[in-house]
């Protein structure tokens, strides 16, 4: 006890103090809030709409249609879900810049509010697959071997085995998942954006997306362990080829040439 | 320098040590000779003979860090559940070969450093030896007596190819695997006995449980065995016949300028080996390979995209990729030509190559033998096969990686296959008549630094104001290399009727032979290089033109 | 120079060998401005010069033989020091092994300064001067060719080969022979083909089971543009013969729209759209799945084969040359499964295919 009074006048006490307190009020507001949650949910969610129905008809409205029903530039958007847009404006690939074989992923210019924002809306028009919570897509105590092998039966032949990303057909390809946000690949598998088929829960349990999203985390991350060295961009046999006759071959020769070189003469005087 | 030697071979009352040994040696090996012979044998320098070098020492590293490798590989596909260092894989079924081969890159201290070694020194053998091939082939060091000596140099090559693949499949992950199951298609296509000859390389149905412990004794023992033998082969004809070396003064067919084998290339190409040993084993530190525990073991019904095999079987893959899916049924059989074609293909295009120094010995008639190398400039025909050949592998090369290239440099796989397609057809043709063309040009411009000089670079300014460039005239030893090459008459068939009128019958693979010496030796495929007597004119007249 | 003057008709042997002496060696045309001048007059190195400068080189040789020394003595210093599983960040590699970084440069130090001590030692220090040795013809003087010959036919005489005529047969009989029994060794290496790549593990009843999670599909666990891979009921991944029954049973499951499938048959083995194509591809076997659920088309990752699954398996590019074998599928009782085998064999053709 003497030692926490020592402390009181500490210069940072009264922080610490504010914080607890604010943490407490929280935490208490937490405990007893929930009596009027729905009926607060409710008016959050029409005005969710209201504002999602706003963005819609600036950002997406000219290709998908006013209500969602799809034009010949867009897709219908009715029933898939809150999940798929959060997918599509969250990685950036939606609103898309222009037509093409397919539309990459660039910088999301929305905020999270305004994501979700257009979710409810888009899912007001017709029920799908909605955002995944957290304890869905955590990998945490997920099975990362189980994981691996689901991702080579289901995942593998479009995005490489380790996720580096790959080719299909006219021009289109597998992303690289590297530095994907796990919940866009749990809605990735989810909704099957553009032409990547979806993998409903039918398909793939939503234990076997958490094994497969935790095996990416331990394959595929900043920090995965190359143990070998450069990882040469983990694409197999091609990238390997190349670095061998760049480095291995242009070196061997380069030091070829030194071996076989005259010495230098002495000048003439 | 005398009188240090004469110092050091004074005679105490007995022999020395080592000449005592040796002379035990002598007595049962007969050393003595074979050193007089070879000790202070004489091999010229250049680089580009130290290419062979990098095959022969990348060949010993693979047999040393192989032999270490078998220590700890279990070549079995008795299947296990995997529960050791690698976390990602615990639980995962997998074959035992597999097994042992995540235990030797993550339980065995350095086994990962000595797998690399041994992965990175089989790539760049094989480079090397395609390196060295296209070295021989550009300066013409396949000519007599070399020719036998190419075809072994050939063969080595192709065991190489096979060797690599064997040993590729080994780890039994999901790429090699696939590699594996491939190999089966391509059996299965061979017409009357595929079927039979897949159940019995396979032991039955693929994968079945024979095929790693087969690929293995392939792989450590039986193409080694062969390679090693072709190898010292190779070796012994290339002290027997002498190094070739290039024109230069004083460098004659019939001699061999350079510095002996004792103490200079003992130490160089001693040397040598150290120095490719040790940079493999920096690309080994720095660089993975093969990152088995990545790829996952094999399971045929899975698979990863970017699915190649290692660069050297790149060409075949190409090739089987960018075929056209020809299938036949005739009277109840199927020939599967999407990949039957691929594999005649394959093989025709390497003979190609290997049986060119016949060919153009024939055409030409050349009996004589070349110690003395082509500039690749002064032979525009065989210098235009041999890039139109590059060509066709690199264009197939691209094929074999098509789906890289695609997501890459942002192209459509369809596109690029059909590129491939149409690009083996022409693209040869076109690198064929471009290197010819650049060849006469740079054959022409051999001909005007002879006769006009080396341009210097340097400015003059003559009194009536006109700025000519100073040329400088070469030295004796320049002229004598830019001109030293024979240029022979292409072959004639002569009059077919003789001078009483009677008509020669000419064979026509004669007339076939007259065409393409023609071709060879021509007026359009050689730049006549300059006479001593247009020299002369010139030079006596210089200014005055 | 003979090669400007037109010859005429030159027979085989002496094309174009025997045409150019000029550079036979010694013969030289005494006022040839290209004759060859012999060679160069050998220029001294510094080193061989200047002691001091030879004493620089042999430092240099003795401290490369030094840095070895002492690399290996670094190699043997991490085998002891770093454990096999740390891993350390080391720019610009990523997150390496420290063992294999640190044996693979301390080794490759080792080897690589061996070698640069011995090269610069041969350069700098070794006499270079550049001797010209002679070359013989490799083909044998005639005497010696006549001497062979003749030893030859005398050897053949002796052996009676040319006249026995009975030993000669017959022994060409038996060498022709004995081979035979290393071909008949070779018969056990595996089984006769028989029937084996035609049928696969499907069969009328078998339900599809779900590849993933292992429970047997129903009709509604397969949406419209979603894959789903199936094996039959009953095999498991701990069988023995898994793998090999796998390599053929393996399926992919995809629901398409009624109104978009193509092909009659493909809609009448299908089940509401939903369709069963083996997942093992026609051209060498791969495991094809590259789904695009928007076009149909399955790609093939290791040759490019491309199928449309809405049109019968069809090919439409690469080099397979027929389309997916398509499974006939019912539901009963809720379940998926299988009306009969594949009507064709599986995975890559083969000569009895038909």
């Amino acid at each position: 006890m003497k030692k926490l009074s020592a402390r009181r006048r500490h210069p940072l006490a009264a922080l610490v103090v504010l914080l607890f307190a604010l943490a407490v009020t929280g935490g208490l507001y937490a405990a007893f809030a929930p009596a009027d949650k729905a009926q607060a949910d409710d008016a959050a969610q029409s005005l969710a709409i209201k504002e999602g129905k706003k963005l819609y008809a600036v950002g997406c409205a000219s290709c998908h249609g006013t209500g969602g029903q799809g034009s010949s530039d867009g897709p219908s958007l009715v029933g898939v879900g809150a999940a798929a847009v959060d997918f599509q404006v969250g990685t950036g690939r939606m609103p898309a810049q222009q037509p093409g074989a397919q539309v990459p992923k660039k910088k999301n210019i929305y905020s999270q509010a305004e994501i979700d924002q257009l979710g409810a809306y888009i899912a007001s028009l017709g029920a799908g697959p909605s955002v995944p919570t957290k304890d869905q897509y955590s990998p945490d105590g997920a099975d990362i071997g189980k994981g691996g092998e689901l991702f080579r039966t289901n995942c593998a032949q479009c995005h490489n085995f380790t996720g580096q990303g790959g080719a299909l057909t006219n021009g289109k390809y597998a992303p690289s998942l590297e530095g994907v946000d796990p919940k866009h690949i749990y809605e990735a598998m989810q909704t099957g954006p553009q032409n990547m088929p979806s993998f409903g829960d039918g398909s793939l349990s939503s234990e076997n997306k958490r094994d497969i999203i935790a095996y990416l985390g331990a394959v595929n991350s900043d920090d995965t362990p190359s143990p070998g060295g450069l990882s040469l961009g983990g694409l197999g046999p091609v990238s390997e080829g190349l670095f061998g006759w760049i480095a291995g071959m242009g070196g061997l020769v380069a030091v070829a040439i030194w071996v076989a070189a005259r010495t230098t003469k002495a000048k003439k005087s | 320098m005398s009188n240090e030697t004469s110092a050091t071979t004074t005679r105490r009352g007995k022999a020395p040590a080592g000449e005592r040994v040796a002379d035990w040696a002598d007595g049962r090996l007969g050393i003595y000779s074979l050193a007089k012979a070879n000790m202070r044998k004489i091999f010229p320098d250049h680089w580009s003979f130290m290419l062979g070098e990098i095959c022969l020492y990348s060949f010993i590293i693979i047999i040393l860090t192989g032999v270490y490798l078998t220590l700890f590989f279990h070549p079995s596909m008795a299947e296990v559940v995997y529960h050791g260092s690698y976390v990602p894989m615990h639980g995962v079924r997998m074959t035992q070969a597999f097994e042992s081969t995540l235990n030797i890159s993550f339980d065995v201290r350095g086994g990962l450093l000595i797998r690399q070694i041994h992965h990175w020194a089989a790539l760049v053998f094989l480079a090397g030896m395609m390196v060295h091939m296209m070295r021989v082939f550009f300066t013409g060091a396949f000519r007599k007596p070399r020719e036998v000596n190419w075809l072994f140099g050939f063969l080595l090559f192709v065991l190489g190819m096979f060797t690599g693949f064997t040993g590729y499949s080994l780890p039994d992950d999901l790429l090699s695997g696939t590699g594996v199951r491939f190999i089966e298609g391509v059996i299965l296509a061979i017409p009357l006995v595929g079927s039979y000859l897949q159940m019995f390389i396979f032991g039955g149905e693929f994968p079945g449980h024979d095929i790693i412990p087969r690929f293995f004794t392939v792989h450590v023992l039986l193409l080694p065995g062969i390679m090693l033998g072709l190898l010292v082969a190779h070796l012994i004809l290339v002290f027997y016949h002498k190094h070739t070396q290039f024109p230069g003064a004083g460098k004659t067919n019939n001699n061999v300028v350079g510095m002996p084998l004792l103490p200079v290339y003992m130490a160089k190409a001693g040397g040598f080996f150290f120095l490719v040993f040790g940079f493999i084993a920096v690309i080994a530190a720095v660089a993975t390979i093969n990152p088995v525990w990545a790829i996952g073991p094999y399971r045929p019904d899975q698979v990863s995209t970017g699915a190649q095999p290692d660069w050297y079987m790149g060409f075949a893959e190409g090739l089987v990729r960018v075929m056209p899916g020809w299938e036949w049924d005739i009277w109840g059989h199927t020939i599967n030509f999407g990949v039957l074609i691929p594999i005649v293909i394959f093989p025709l295009v390497l003979v190609a190559i290997a049986v060119y120094p016949f060919i153009e010995s024939w055409i030409t008639g050349d009996k004589r033998e070349h110690h003395l190398l082509d500039r690749p400039r002064n032979a525009p025909t065989r210098t235009g096969f041999g890039v139109a050949w590059l060509t066709a592998y690199f264009v197939m090369l691209i094929g074999g990686g098509n789906d890289l290239w695609a997501t890459h440099f942002h192209l459509s796989i369809n596109v690029i296959s059909w590129f491939v397609r149409i690009a083996f057809f022409v693209g040869p043709v076109l690198a064929f008549i471009v290197t010819k063309r650049i060849c006469l040009g740079l054959q022409r411009r051999d001909k005007d630094k002879v006769l006009h000089g080396r341009e210097s670079g340097i400015i003059k300014r003559l009194p009536h104001g006109e700025f000519v460039e100073i040329h400088e005239p070469l030295n004796q030893e320049q002229l004598h290399t830019l001109t030293q090459h024979h240029q022979p008459e292409p072959m004639e068939i002569g009059p077919t009727v003789d001078e009483n009128g009677v008509e020669r019958k000419v064979p026509r693979s004669q007339k076939l032979r007259a065409k393409l010496s023609q071709g060879y030796y021509g007026e359009d495929n050689v730049i006549p290089k300059p006479t001593a007597e247009e020299y002369k004119e010139i030079t006596s007249g210089h200014g005055h033109h | 120079m003979s090669e400007t003057g037109r010859h005429e008709d030159v027979p085989e042997e002496t094309l174009p060998s025997e045409r150019e002496t000029a550079h036979a060696g010694a013969v030289q045309v005494a006022d040839d401005p290209f004759a060859d001048p012999g060679l160069p007059a050998h220029e001294h190195r510094v080193q061989d010069i200047d002691e001091k400068a030879a004493r620089r080189s042999e430092r240099t040789v003795a401290f490369l033989f030094l840095l070895s020394m002492l690399a290996t003595v670094g190699f043997i210093a991490a085998y002891v020091i770093f454990p096999i599983d740390k891993i350390v960040y080391i720019w610009p590699f990523g997150h390496v092994s420290a063992l294999n970084f640190s044996l693979g440069l301390t080794l490759g130090v080792a080897l690589f300064c061996i070698g640069a001590g011995a090269v610069h030692w041969a350069r700098t220090l070794m006499s270079d001067e550049e001797v010209a040795d002679d070359r013989h013809p490799i083909e044998a003087a005639p005497e010696v060719k006549a001497k062979v010959l003749e030893d030859f036919a005398q050897g053949a005489k002796e052996s009676g080969f040319a006249r026995r005529k009975l030993i000669r047969n017959t022994m060409f009989g038996a060498l022709a022979l004995v081979p035979l029994s290393s071909v008949v060794l070779l018969r056990d290496l595996g089984p006769l083909p028989e029937k084996k790549l035609r049928g696969s593990g499907w069969k009328k009843g078998i339900r599809l089971v779900n590849q993933s999670t292992n429970l047997p599909l129903r009709p509604e666990d397969i949406a419209v543009g979603s894959l789903t891979f199936a094996k039959p009921e009953g095999l498991e991944e701990s069988d023995e013969e898994f793998n090999q029954r796998i390599a053929k049973d393996a399926l992919m499951l995809v629901r398409i729209q009624p109104q978009n499938i193509k092909d009659k048959q493909e809609l009448a083995w299908s089940h509401e759209g939903i369709v069963a194509y083996s997942k093992i591809c026609t051209h060498v076997g791969c495991p094809i799945s590259l789904y695009e659920q928007q076009t149909h088309h399955v790609l093939c990752p290791c040759h490019q084969s491309t199928f449309d699954l809405a049109d019968g398996g069809r090919v439409i590019f690469g080099p397979a040359g027929h389309a997916l074998p398509q499974l006939h599928i019912t539901v009963k009782d809720g379940y998926l499964e299988a009306v009969s085998d594949f009507a064709e064999p599986v995975g890559p053709s083969f000569w009895e295919r038909g």
